[in-house]
């Protein structure tokens, strides 16, 4: 049991080796990566635009009934800033990257394992993870670098918008306050964050792919599972990345 | 001219339980060879072990001095090159079309022109009889054409040599007979050395020169087709025969019980006569293979059982008459 679990970890990160190996390995299939950005973007930019603006809005409204409660209104603006630039949007990225993105890189994968379609390449001397695993997770990757920016305008927008309007906070306030705490840092690290959580989605869907057990089901099963098992690495890895910027980037208002 | 494989004391394992063990064979240069078995005794995974898909823990795969088991990857991807491997099902790239499936090798490994490629794709769909359907899609075209496009996909590269899994599975008789005598035209003209898995008995009487067959775990033998032909070992008898008595079950294997009642009312089974082999089809040029497997033969001919020793001067003696029959009639037409 527990052999089993540290098994499958050490045959994850063998393919996370792979894989940044193989990046290097000419030649680049750059056609198969287009493809696979174009379609990951296309699965997820539409969700990830919709589910930013209410996101954007319940921060804005928890924090701004906070701050009222404390006397700091004008500070509702930053807060929640920060709480959206930092930590939703790579999040929110993650969830859609992972749920919409890796799931279907998944179930590719899996349903191409079981026709023995990657036996066939490997046989004709074609690697599968540098033909296929490689172009998926740099779009994964790419993607969500690109996806966290759209996510933080939006849901930026959305809390100006709850934040002003339905709480009669001042743009004035929101807007300093924004200025007074936000530093370019804080958009470095949320777009760091984006980039690894591409990464992590897109080498499990990759790996459960690659290993479906026993047929058509397994597939479902693998599709289920990585989804799953992302979610858990996503969240672990936010906990530690957030903790070690923290520790090492002062923050500005202090 | 094909390359021999050589396997020595392959063992393979999915956990606890064992395939087979301490297989040792070895593949001459260019000639046919037919693994018989049983469904279920690992022919298919004893096949992608010679081809380093499967990794079996002891043991090793020798192909122009390259271990498929434990050389270093890149290795066995090169070596791989020299393969053409024809899936039981075909694995076709469900998103590609036909010909961009058979031209998948050629854009991979070459650096050939469109035009050139276009020329050697349509050339092996011909061979095989897919022409018209190079358009489509592997979903949209029956299981036997799948197959064929996969054969034409293995061949695309000149491979050296040529693994086949069940190449009859879902096929009717008479496409069957097909599939035999391009495999034997194939061999004449390419000269590859190959090896056909399968349980069809046809297949394995008119098609290959060697013949091995797998069960219960082990080679039981591995030789010139009299041997396994002629042999009188119950399994090979009883596979051969296509018959129930023997020691081949349903499941797997019969206990000992079983085998005494069935010895009671055993009845003599028919002698098997030996099929000439395929030759390939007229315009074509000769095998290369049926020289060297006869120089190969005789050599070793006084190792061989008694009967398989017999058959073997029978077949070459038959041979022998039917040249100089012809010969005279090929004189008389000039």
């Amino acid at each position: 049991m527990i052999t089993g679990a540290l098994r499958e970890t050490g045959r994850l990160f063998a393919l996370a080796a792979e894989v940044g190996r193989a990046v290097f390995r000419r030649p680049f299939q750059f056609r198969e990566f287009t493809e696979q950005f174009w379609f990951v973007a296309s699965v997820t930019i539409l969700p990830a635009a919709l589910v930013s603006i209410p996101f954007g809005a319940v921060i804005a409204l928890q924090v701004g009934s906070l701050t009222q409660q404390l006397g700091a209104q004008s500070f509702t603006g930053g807060a929640s800033v920060l709480a959206v630039v930092q930590q939703a949007s790579p999040l929110i990225v993650a969830l859609l990257i992972a749920g919409a993105g890796g799931s279907a890189i998944c179930a590719d994968l899996g349903s191409r394992t079981i026709r023995e379609e990657l036996d066939a390449m490997e046989v004709m001397g074609v690697s599968p993870v540098q033909r296929l695993v490689v172009p998926r997770v740099l779009a994964a990757m790419g993607v969500a670098v690109l996806l966290n920016g759209l996510v933080s305008v939006v849901g930026i927008l959305g809390g100006y918008f709850f934040n002003v309007v339905m709480q009669g906070g001042t743009p004035g306030a929101y807007l300093s306050s924004f200025s007074a705490l936000a530093q370019l840092p804080d958009l470095y690290v949320s777009e760091l964050k984006a980039l690894v959580f591409g990464f992590i989605a897109g080498i499990v869907a990759a790996y459960r792919g690659l290993n479906p057990r026993g047929g058509p089901k397994g597939v479902g099963d693998a599709v289920n599972q990585s989804v799953v098992i992302t979610f858990l690495l996503l969240f672990f890895v936010n906990m530690v990345m957030t903790a070690v910027y923290l520790r090492i980037v002062p923050p500005k208002g202090g | 001219m094909g390359i021999e494989v050589v396997v020595e004391g392959l063992t393979k394992s999915f956990g606890r339980q064992n395939i087979w063990r301490d297989v040792s064979l070895t593949l001459p240069a260019g000639e046919v060879s037919v693994m018989l078995g049983p469904s279920g005794t690992g022919k298919t995974v004893f096949l992608k072990s010679l081809i380093g898909l499967l990794k079996p823990e002891k043991g090793r795969v020798l192909i122009d001095g390259v271990d498929m088991v434990n050389s270093p990857e890149k290795d066995i991807y090169e070596t791989r090159k020299l393969f053409g491997l024809m899936f039981q099902d075909g694995a076709l790239f469900g998103s590609l079309s036909l010909f961009d499936n058979i031209a998948f090798p050629l854009r991979e490994h070459t650096r050939k022109k469109e035009s050139e490629i276009r020329r050697i794709v349509m050339e092996r769909i011909e061979v095989v009889g897919l022409l018209g359907a190079e358009g489509k899609l592997p979903g949209e075209i029956s299981g036997g054409m799948r197959k064929r496009a996969g054969l034409a996909r293995a061949l695309v590269l000149d491979p050296q040599i040529i693994l086949c899994d069940e190449p009859d599975s879902g096929l009717d008789p008479v496409r069957t007979a097909y599939l035999s005598q391009l495999l034997i035209d194939l061999n004449a003209q390419i000269d590859a050395t190959m090896l056909i898995v399968t349980h069809n008995l046809d297949i394995a009487a008119t098609v290959p020169d060697n013949m091995g067959m797998l069960f219960r775990r082990e080679l039981v033998t591995f030789g010139p087709r009299e041997v396994l032909l002629t042999s009188d070992e119950p399994v090979v008898s009883q596979f051969l025969g296509g018959r129930r008595e023997g020691p081949i079950g349903m499941s797997e294997e019969k206990d000992a019980a079983t085998l005494a009642a069935e010895a009671d009312r055993a009845m003599p089974a028919a002698p098997r006569v030996i099929v000439p082999q395929l030759e390939p089809s007229p315009g074509l040029p000769p095998r290369r293979a049926v020289a060297r497997r006869r120089e190969r033969v005789m050599s070793m001919i006084d190792t061989l059982p008694p009967a398989a020793r017999s058959a073997i001067r029978e077949t070459y003696a038959r041979d022998a008459a039917a040249a100089t029959v012809t010969a005279p009639v090929a004189g008389s037409g000039a």
